[in-house]
């Protein structure tokens, strides 16, 4: 393939990705409530968002699951990609295994067990129950995030450490958090946005009194398009966007 | 040393109490729900049966399965055949803004499906902007039905799970050592010929991680045909959705999305067999 | 005070059923400073680890400072490692580096700056304790990581291969910084290096191992000029070999045949006639002569002159004998000795000072 055809091929692709975005975020600002053609600018919609009691309570319960569960499955995660990396104990490999099927496995598959385990268990659905799975679907990404990292390491930095007196914790402390903190960082991120954005493991496992955003979008969706939805993903996409980007800036920077 | 070592202990233990309650627990259950029976009063009756299995071959449930591998698996051959070359492109180019192009990759990755969905969503409705654009153009005078229909499903599963078709390729294009292809050149094969024999048996494990990571969900994101398929196209997860949470028969639920593990875990053992394959040549080769 | 710092008693070690390291027993003396050599995959490493505790022996007793250390980690024994390629910690600075194992035994702060830039004055590296690793050059890292292993005052310093990854002449310079470090301290010293020029440049002993047992252990010019066997001879240094048939033996001579000519050798290790003995000789120890120097030849063989590699201050040459033996000699350069100017093909004589080579048994077969 020569160069034109390569660049005209990628800006295709690229324009593929980003053109329904644009027009998406772009007809946000339209002044019409049906019609697709150009009615002029407005912060309407935006306006309607802020007002909507409703919306804002969704919008604080997405942020509080997504905060507590990035920061639960970033310090899980961490220690799995520390204990896998660093230690032999039995069932080792079993646990490497767990982590990566975690990650292929279609979420419905882990949604619908979720939602038998809290059925066994006579858990009522709601705000921990959501929580819980939240934490459990990112634990994999951060434990990979941060063990691609750590292979990344010297390993004679642990053993130097181990023979200049420290224990493990210190190790852990002093030596794998402040080399590693770039990519925990990016891992809680990524957990962020991953329970942020979660649809279908949340529509199994919460309950009717307490709704989160993705799910909201969804049920507006389905019950018809409203220039409100548009104005509500374009937030909700140039917070992914933003949080994405850090995320990258972290995962790359170098020690 | 054999010292009781307490951090990692709690390490272990605690990331065992959580997967094994959270993740291996539930996978079990589900095993088990799939042997059990709806019941009349109460969710699932307690008694073993592999009568839903049986079932599964109905013409109903047969059909389902079906049309869902065939558009899940069209959806994935199209990312293949679309994000392999680009992939490629963009694992051996020196632009300066590598970083930025693949960023830009990247993003679409995290971003949640169901808003990109619903963006296809707004371009496809009669009243989207193809439709307003063509007659606006003068070249149709009725919308066309663009939306709810199979191919609207597809356009949507391949405009959201491309991005995971790339990333695997790019990471295991990236990774290829170049020295290759030059010296399979410099020995007289062809373009095609170092395509055939070199690239693509080296890539090999990127190109069964991206089919996993785009097949599975697939067939499993069940709110794509619901927005872009309307009531039409059912895809397996359509179905075990259903089965959870309108039909209420949970041990049918269970044994499809069985099917749907047991699929997994059949491309898991192709990925892996390939890829320790490939590890092991070069690790001899070293 | 004890007089051996470490002793090693019987000690194995196998991964996995299959043996690394085979009965070695071995004692090193207080202040000594001991290389370990050997080719790649020895298990001189593997040594080192169980000496500073991060492995553990399967079989057999260490003992440091006269106590037996089994189960005991690498911070409850009274020794430190430098490593291979330094494993500095990249976000420390120097001095952070070097204060890391006297905070871990949380020692008072002054005590601590105290000995850091003690430590840091040793390696001369005190006006750089702000800078992080990679501000370093190869050199000044590698000082770092001593720096970092001798303020815990160990009783026994490790190596494993510090020198390594620094280039030739940056090698040589530290090689014989690290000899005055050790002078200076004087700790013991145990070193790991495949090079052969740096382990007899460097030690007061060598330990010469194959295969996961020590072949030979004596000082540098006991393994090079009385190698105990041909695998010791070969590893350090290059050597000829001679087939050396023995016609008769007593306890005091042997009468060989080596090439064709028969020689009187003085019979050191009490051979008997029915041996078949390797004669080694190294190739500084050959003499060249030149056709017209040579009045009496019957001691000497004839040979052809293959290749003259001209080194500066000695030339190589690679000589076949009329067998198609090919030997290696080499000859110093001397003022007033002009005889050094070989031609390819030129027609020359050798021969060595009698009681130079090296007579072994030949275990080939």
């Amino acid at each position: 393939m020569n160069r034109l055809s390569k660049l005209s091929y990628m800006t295709l692709i690229y324009l593929f990705f980003y053109v329904p975005i644009v027009i998406l975020i772009v007809y946000s600002f339209n002044n019409s409530t049906y019609s697709m053609l150009w009615h002029g600018f407005t912060w309407q919609w935006y306006q309607q968002l802020i007002a909507d009691t409703d919306l804002q309570s969704i919008a604080i319960h997405s942020l509080i699951v997504g905060i507590l569960a990035a920061t639960a499955a970033t310090i899980m995660g961490t220690l799995t990609a520390v204990t896998l990396f660093r230690y032999q104990f039995y069932g080792k490999k079993l646990l490497h295994t767990l982590i990566f099927i975690l990650i292929v496995s279609p979420d419905i598959v882990m949604g619908i067990s979720l939602l038998i385990l809290y059925s066994t268990m006579k858990i009522s659905l709601g705000f921990c129950t959501l929580l819980f799975a939240h934490i459990t679907f990112c634990i994999p990404f951060v434990a990979v995030t941060v063990y691609s990292r750590m292979t990344g390491l010297d390993k004679n930095i642990f053993e130097a450490a181990r023979d200049l007196g420290a224990k493990d914790f210190t190790i852990f402390l002093r030596i794998i958090i402040p080399l590693l903190w770039p990519a925990i960082i990016a891992g809680w991120l990524l957990s962020f946005t991953l329970s942020l954005d979660d649809v279908i493991i949340s529509y199994f496992v919460t309950g009717p009194d307490f709704q989160i955003l993705p799910l909201q979008i969804f049920s507006m969706v389905r019950l018809g398009i409203t220039p409100e939805i548009n104005a509500l993903c374009s937030v909700m996409f140039s917070i992914t966007l933003l949080i994405v980007i850090v995320s990258q800036m972290m995962l790359r920077k170098k020690q | 040393m054999r010292q009781i070592n307490i951090f990692k202990k709690i390490s272990v233990i605690t990331i065992w109490l959580w997967l094994g309650f959270f993740a291996l627990v539930p996978n079990v259950l589900v095993m088990i729900t799939s042997m059990l029976q709806q019941g009349d009063n109460e969710l699932v009756r307690l008694q073993l049966t592999l009568i839903n299995y049986f079932e599964l071959f109905d013409t109903i449930y047969v059909r389902i399965f079906v049309h869902s591998i065939w558009l899940a698996g069209l959806c994935t051959f199209l990312c293949l055949i679309v994000g392999y070359p680009f992939a490629y492109i963009l694992a051996r180019t020196h632009h300066r803004y590598k970083g930025l192009l693949l960023l830009l990759v990247i993003i679409p990755f995290w971003t949640s499906s169901l808003i990109r969905s619903y963006a296809i969503v707004t371009i496809l409705k009669a009243k989207g902007i193809i439709n307003s654009l063509f007659i606006w153009l003068g070249i149709i005078h009725q919308p066309l039905q663009l939306l709810y229909s199979g191919s609207a499903v597809v356009v949507g599963l391949v405009y959201s799970l491309l991005p995971f078709m790339i990333l695997p390729l790019y990471a295991n294009i990236e990774k290829l050592d170049m020295r290759l292809i030059d010296a399979a050149r410099d020995l007289g094969a062809t373009k095609l010929t170092v395509f055939r024999k070199v690239i693509l048996p080296l890539t090999m494990p990127g190109i069964i991680a991206g089919i996993m990571l785009v097949f599975l969900p697939a067939m499993s994101m069940f709110y794509i045909p619901d927005l872009l398929g309307g009531a039409k196209t059912l895809l397996v997860g359509n179905l075990i959705e259903n089965q959870f949470l309108a039909a209420r028969n949970w041990p049918m639920g269970s044994t499809v999305s069985i099917i749907l593990t047991l699929l997994m875990g059949l491309m898991l053992l192709v990925y892996w067999r390939s890829s320790t394959k490939i590890n092991k040549e070069q690790q001899e080769l070293i | 005070m004890n007089q051996n710092i470490i002793e090693l008693c019987e000690v194995s070690k196998n991964y996995h059923d299959h043996p690394v390291l085979n009965n070695i027993s071995f004692e090193v003396k207080n202040g000594e400073f001991l290389t370990l050599l050997g080719p790649s995959g020895c298990g001189k490493t593997t040594l080192l680890r169980l000496l500073s505790g991060f492995e553990a022996p399967s079989n057999g007793i260490i003992y440091i400072d006269g106590k037996n250390v089994a189960g005991l980690g690498p911070h409850q024994r009274q020794v430190n490692t430098v490593f291979q390629s330094y494993a500095l910690f990249p976000h420390m600075t120097v001095f952070d580096n070097v204060a890391f194992g006297l905070r871990c035994k949380n020692l008072p702060k002054d005590e601590i700056e105290q000995h850091v830039m003690e430590a840091l004055k040793m390696v001369k590296l005190e006006t750089l304790i702000h800078r992080k690793p990679h501000q370093l050059s190869g050199g000044q890292q590698q000082r770092v990581a001593i720096a970092r292993a001798v303020v815990n005052k160990p009783l026994v310093l490790l190596l494993d291969e510090p020198l390594s990854s620094l280039d030739y002449r940056l090698r040589k310079m530290m090689q014989i910084e690290l000899k005055q470090l050790q002078t200076d301290l004087g700790i013991t010293f145990i070193f790991v290096t495949h090079d052969q020029e740096e382990a007899l440049s460097m030690s007061d002993r060598v330990a010469v191992m194959f295969d996961g047992k020590i072949a030979q252990i004596g000082t540098p010019r006991e393994v090079y000029e009385e190698p105990i066997n041909l695998d010791v001879a070969k590893f350090i240094g290059e050597v000829n070999i001679f087939e050396t048939k023995v016609i008769s033996a007593n306890e005091k001579n042997l009468q060989v045949e080596i090439e064709g000519r028969q020689f009187i050798l003085k019979n050191r290790k009490n051979f008997s006639s029915d041996q078949i003995l390797c004669s080694l000789v190294r190739p500084e120890d050959l003499q060249v002569w030149a056709q017209s120097e040579v009045t009496d030849n019957s001691s000497m063989f004839p040979a052809c002159v293959e290749q003259v590699i001209y080194k500066g201050s000695t030339v190589d040459l690679m000589l076949r004998l009329p067998s198609n033996k090919v030997l290696a000699a080499t000859q110093f350069f001397n003022e007033d000795d002009e005889k050094l100017d070989f031609q390819l093909g030129e027609s020359v004589w050798v021969n060595w000072v009698p009681g130079w080579e090296v007579i072994l048994a030949d275990e080939t077969d």
